[in-house]
């Protein structure tokens, strides 16, 4: 646990220093007169479309699902690789090498079977 | 954080020190930013307030403070002025788990009547053992702030430019992951100092079971891994939304993409993030690929040792060598952050397909094909 307090400690030092940031700006500024045309979104002179409730292309769903599913493929190589030099040593370095290379050719055709299928396309 | 007050005051004021070094480095970033363009693209540059337009970040940083509070009608309020408080953290929390020099001895000393025993205080806000793993974690948090931006806008422009944002972010996250396994085959740690204790002296490898050693070239990790090295490079310019790579932010399409609403210190603050991300880049890129705080050919006992010579002992030879060691270590740094704003101003940018198929279909194959053959050579050479 008492590794995590430096961690805690400088998180709410600058979320803390970003809070006292904004604020102090806030207080500062010119108060302007508000009018209906000031407060629009920024949307080059048209009069603004967005409602509040935004539309997302499933095109940036797809790209976060397949980047879990590879990130944590790679997460698993991490401790392989660590440990890869130390079982060289030990001896059972080709058990390890063909472990991860069993482990790769899955990796390797997850990524061949994701650009086929045309996943990766954008317009 | 310590064991006794003396200690957690020290490591309490370094984390902020570090933090602060992280917002100060900002200005002076920027000022080389516009006079390198400039001397770039043959211009001045700002070179009317102060000596050299030195004093010119003053007066933007006033600029910043007094500037007019908005927010867009639509626009969801907590969101909207929390993504920039979002926006410092990832940075912060990565610079200051990173070694930036030798740990410093203190010697046991008496003061206040007590004795104060002896301390060692590492050259980084804290470390616990984690190293790459943890700065890759906190690194990757940066996506919420560009999201939250462009969602609490409310404003297309800002959307589009949240959401290119972290599909862009997480696609480059695999390459700069993958691109480091080889590091870690190569040292077997996730440890930064034990990376860095092992590049010292001259350029030194298994071939066939022999150990060979070359004498003019020091021991750093770009000889190994020469791909590896480039990978890391060019993803670590698309995490930190840089040209080439600025397409969340791309004028000529998204007006100024997830912070088109912001002004003032607010998009000061998601500036301080960006520079603050590119920052833990080059130091990464010290570390893993440069030899860290190492002078080549000098290890930190050797310059100890040369500092004794001229009678400095104790506690001053510690607190003068990790100096030493540190001013090292700035300067790989900077050469890294000159490297960014060189390219900045030398590539155009990309088109948001190229950009994505450069990620998946290039730089991950890539990134793949370095962490196998890398194996196999470890393999090969070792056994």
């Amino acid at each position: 646990m008492s590794v995590l307090v430096p961690i805690l400690f400088i998180t709410v030092f600058v979320v803390l220093f970003g809070a006292f940031l904004v604020f102090v700006t806030s207080k500062l500024g010119p108060k302007p007169k508000q009018s209906d045309l000031r407060k629009e979104a920024y949307e080059c002179g048209l009069p603004a479309q967005e409602t509040g409730s935004s539309k997302v292309p499933v095109k940036f769903y797809l790209t976060a699902i397949l980047f879990i599913l590879f990130d944590i493929e790679i997460i698993f190589m991490y401790p392989w690789a660590v440990q890869f030099a130390d079982s060289i040593t030990q001896g059972y370095g080709l058990q390890m090498l063909i472990a991860m290379g069993l482990f790769l050719l899955v990796f390797i055709f997850g990524l061949f079977w994701e650009i086929k299928s045309k996943a990766l396309e954008w317009e | 954080m310590g064991s006794d007050i003396f200690e957690i005051s020290v490591n309490a004021v370094k984390i902020i020190a570090l933090f602060l070094l992280m917002v100060q480095i900002v200005p002076l970033l920027v000022w080389v930013e516009r006079r390198g363009s400039a001397f770039i693209q043959n211009r001045f540059g700002p070179n009317r307030v102060g000596p050299l337009g030195l004093t010119q970040l003053l007066a933007d940083a006033v600029k910043f403070i007094f500037k007019e509070e908005f927010i867009p009608e639509k626009g969801r309020a907590f969101i909207f002025y929390a993504a920039p408080v979002v926006a410092l953290l990832p940075a912060t929390l990565a610079f200051v788990s990173l070694p930036l020099s030798a740990p410093v001895n203190v010697e046991a000393f008496e003061m206040f009547g007590q004795n104060w025993g002896p301390y060692t205080f590492q050259f980084q806000g804290f470390d616990f053992g984690l190293g790459i793993v943890y700065v890759l974690g906190v690194s990757s948090l940066a996506t919420y702030s560009m999201l939250m931006a462009g969602w609490g806008s409310s404003n297309k422009f800002s959307l589009f430019g949240g959401l290119r944002a972290s599909a862009q972010m997480i696609s480059y996250e695999l390459a700069l992951g993958l691109s480091i396994v080889g590091i870690l085959i190569l040292y077997g740690t996730f440890d930064f100092k034990t990376m860095i204790a092992a590049q010292q002296g001259a350029l030194s490898f298994h071939f066939f079971g022999e150990l060979v050693t070359i004498p003019f070239l020091p021991n750093w990790g770009i000889f190994y891994q020469p791909l590896g090295a480039i990978l890391f490079l060019v993803a670590v310019f698309a995490e930190s939304n840089r040209l080439p790579f600025d397409l969340p932010e791309a004028e000529s399409e998204l007006v100024a993409g997830y912070h088109t609403e912001y002004g003032g210190m607010k998009f000061n603050m998601f500036f301080i993030g960006e520079y603050g991300h590119m920052l833990v880049a080059s130091a990464l890129m010290a570390i893993f690929y440069f030899g860290g705080y190492n002078i080549p050919f000098v290890t930190p006992d050797q310059l100890s040792g040369f500092l004794e010579g001229f009678g400095y002992m104790g506690t001053t030879n510690s607190l003068m060598t990790s100096f030493i060691l540190h001013l090292c270590m700035f300067l790989k740094i900077l050469f890294f952050l000159w490297v960014f704003i060189w390219v900045r101003w030398t590539l155009p940018r990309f088109r948001y397909d190229q950009l994505m198929d450069l990620g998946w279909k290039t730089m991950l194959p890539w990134a793949l094909a370095n962490t196998i053959i890398t194996a196999i050579i470890v393999f090969v050479m070792r056994s």
